[in-house]
């Protein structure tokens, strides 16, 4: 875990981390695995570039677009380091990590599969990294083989294997789970992929914000990230993928700035990654992407990932105590901890909570066939990021117990004064 | 807003004890309807006769403020004359789009206690699916 030094160093980053809400509590931000908070360098590298930087990118010869273009460019570079590409070309900008498994759905699976193909995924999967495989089955005839998660909510890869055949053209897998914050053992599953030709899609949404990805290391082909979870700004994430899939691929939007050659009735493309990037992109979004990264790296991934998963188990425990609560996923996790009430529905703990100032998260977290398999309609989770603390921690565990208290009736309320 | 105000005890009274919970015996009409943003369903049945709604009873799982809004909506509609139940379940649903005042509505009794509600955008939703489903049914919609 971070020392209370650091601590106290990276929440004076963060400025919203300091206000009050309307009803006077002070701010615990527990919600992380959906959206993080943004440091002042992010902040500050966003409006300087603005103030200072600012123009359209590519086409320009004049000085202030090559140097936004350079920026931009700059922040590619930085990505490709953040995940260890070989090469910058391999970074493709897009909106969020949706958008990018799209982009794999619609520019690469669309193309290349078949009637009977199977695509293999886990139950565990954001509908983010699902829905656009049903769309591309509907497609092309290619079916999806499901994986189950195990009891502890990991993913256990002699599972995830033993569902390859000889038909299996697409493995799309998360990286760790944002419902149990469970990380997954990639490594013999994407090897064995490998050596099998099946080719692979990593879901990083929840990983690459906590724990060092290197793309080179796990050999997949493809990897998606949203900058939103990983201190940047919304509206900004990225593809990775190997340069010769990228090559091969259909990009999925056309128009201005993807293009090489233009007739009246035809055209061709642009080089990797240009040609995914059509119309002007949001070029002060990859620009905070990139300062993003670097004040991650800054920091340390293992640092961070210790720090959060540290927490996120110090959570579980204390929460587990507590009569009647559940709590699900295993030790082995990232920042995130769901968990059930016996006497207190997820929403009404989440409205609750919010009156003591803490945001965490309710519903089914955007995965529904996991959510029917655990039998539940929705779940509470807090999520920690690298500004959370383990002050925060008990603000949390005494918060769910003061709801408990109050739906079972063992909470007397404040009876008005009688003047 | 305190937790009291929030969750008043009437409130809290029907979710832990909800009326007209169940199946509805010689329904007429129902309708499964779901919250697709929090993953809770509900089923509304009535037993429609005589252009009154003679039985209302609703089955599901859900928060306090969904299974509360549906015990209280049934309690409100039984026995009604369509054209009146309809009236009522206008009524609440404009109250909860801030369009009217449970202030207006003497005939709402308990169920001003889900004015908490209406400060918290995020759980309108909770609290008018119910009457959407009755809504639907009222108008001669039925999932059979």
């Amino acid at each position: 875990m971070f020392t209370s030094t650091e601590r106290q160093r990276i929440r004076d980053d963060f400025p919203i981390l300091s206000r009050t809400l309307s009803n006077g509590m002070p701010l615990t931000y527990l919600d992380n695995a959906a959206s993080t908070q943004k440091p002042r360098p992010v902040l500050n590298t966003v409006r300087n570039f603005l103030e200072t930087s600012y123009s359209n990118i590519h086409r320009g010869v004049y000085s202030l677009s090559v140097e936004a273009t350079d920026a931009y460019d700059e922040a590619r570079k930085t990505i490709a380091r953040f995940v260890n590409a070989k090469h910058a070309t391999e970074i493709v900008f897009t909106r969020n990590a949706t958008e990018a498994v799209n982009l794999v759905a619609y520019g690469f699976a669309r193309k290349y599969l078949h009637p009977g193909d199977e695509i293999v995924l886990t139950e565990l999967e954001h509908h983010a990294n699902l829905i656009p495989w049903q769309q591309t089955c509907l497609a092309t005839g290619a079916k999806i083989v499901p994986v189950a998660f195990e009891d502890d909510g990991s993913i256990d890869p002699a599972k995830v294997i033993e569902k390859f055949s000889p038909r299996t053209k697409l493995l799309a897998i998360s990286g760790c789970s944002n419902v149990f914050g469970s990380l997954t053992n990639l490594a013999p599953i994407l090897k064995e992929a490998k050596a099998q030709r099946i080719t692979t899609l990593v879901d990083a949404a929840q990983l690459a914000p906590h724990y060092p990805v290197d793309v080179q290391a796990l050999e997949c082909d493809f990897l998606v990230v949203s900058g939103h979870k990983m201190v940047a700004p919304s509206g900004i994430g990225f593809l990775y993928g190997r340069r010769e899939w990228l090559a091969l691929m259909d990009p999925m939007l056309t128009g201005g700035d993807m293009i090489k050659e233009v007739w009246i009735d035809r055209a061709t493309w642009a080089e990797i990654p240009n040609k995914f990037e059509a119309g002007t992109p949001n070029i002060e979004g990859a620009v905070a992407l990139g300062e993003a990264a670097k004040y991650l790296q800054a920091l340390g991934m293992p640092r961070i990932h210790e720090h959060c998963e540290a927490l996120a188990n110090d959570a579980a425990d204390k929460l587990a105590l507590i009569d009647g609560v559940m709590v699900l996923g295993s030790r082995n996790r990232s920042g995130v901890v769901s968990f059930l009430c016996n006497d207190v529905h997820p929403h009404d703990l989440a409205s609750l909570l919010d009156q003591e100032g803490v945001a965490i998260r309710e519903g089914h977290h955007c995965a529904q066939p996991l959510m029917r398999k655990l039998g539940v309609a929705a779940t509470a989770r807090a999520s920690f990021y690298l500004y959370n603390t383990p002050e925060e921690v008990d603000v949390l565990v005494e918060a769910v117990e003061k709801s408990i208290r109050f739906f079972t009736g063992k909470l007397s309320l404040p009876v008005a004064k009688v003047v | 807003m305190s937790f009291d105000e929030l969750y008043q005890s009437i409130l809290l009274d029907h979710y832990q004890h909800p009326r007209n919970a169940g199946p509805v015996h010689g329904a007429t009409c129902s309708i499964h309807d779901h919250n697709p943003i929090c993953g809770d369903e509900i089923t509304v049945a009535m037993q429609i006769e005589n252009g009154k709604v003679a039985k209302v009873g609703f089955d599901g799982k859900g928060c306090a403020i969904s299974v509360a809004s549906a015990s209280m909506m049934t309690e409100q509609l039984q026995g009604k004359k369509i054209e009146d139940a309809k009236q009522d379940v206008e009524s609440f649903l404009s109250i909860m789009r801030n369009e009217d005042e449970f202030d207006n509505h003497p005939e709402f009794e308990e169920l001003a206690s889900l004015e908490g509600v209406k400060k918290l955008h995020a759980r309108i939703k909770c609290a008018t699916l119910s009457w959407n489903t009755a809504k639907r049914l009222l108008e001669g919609d039925s999932d059979s």
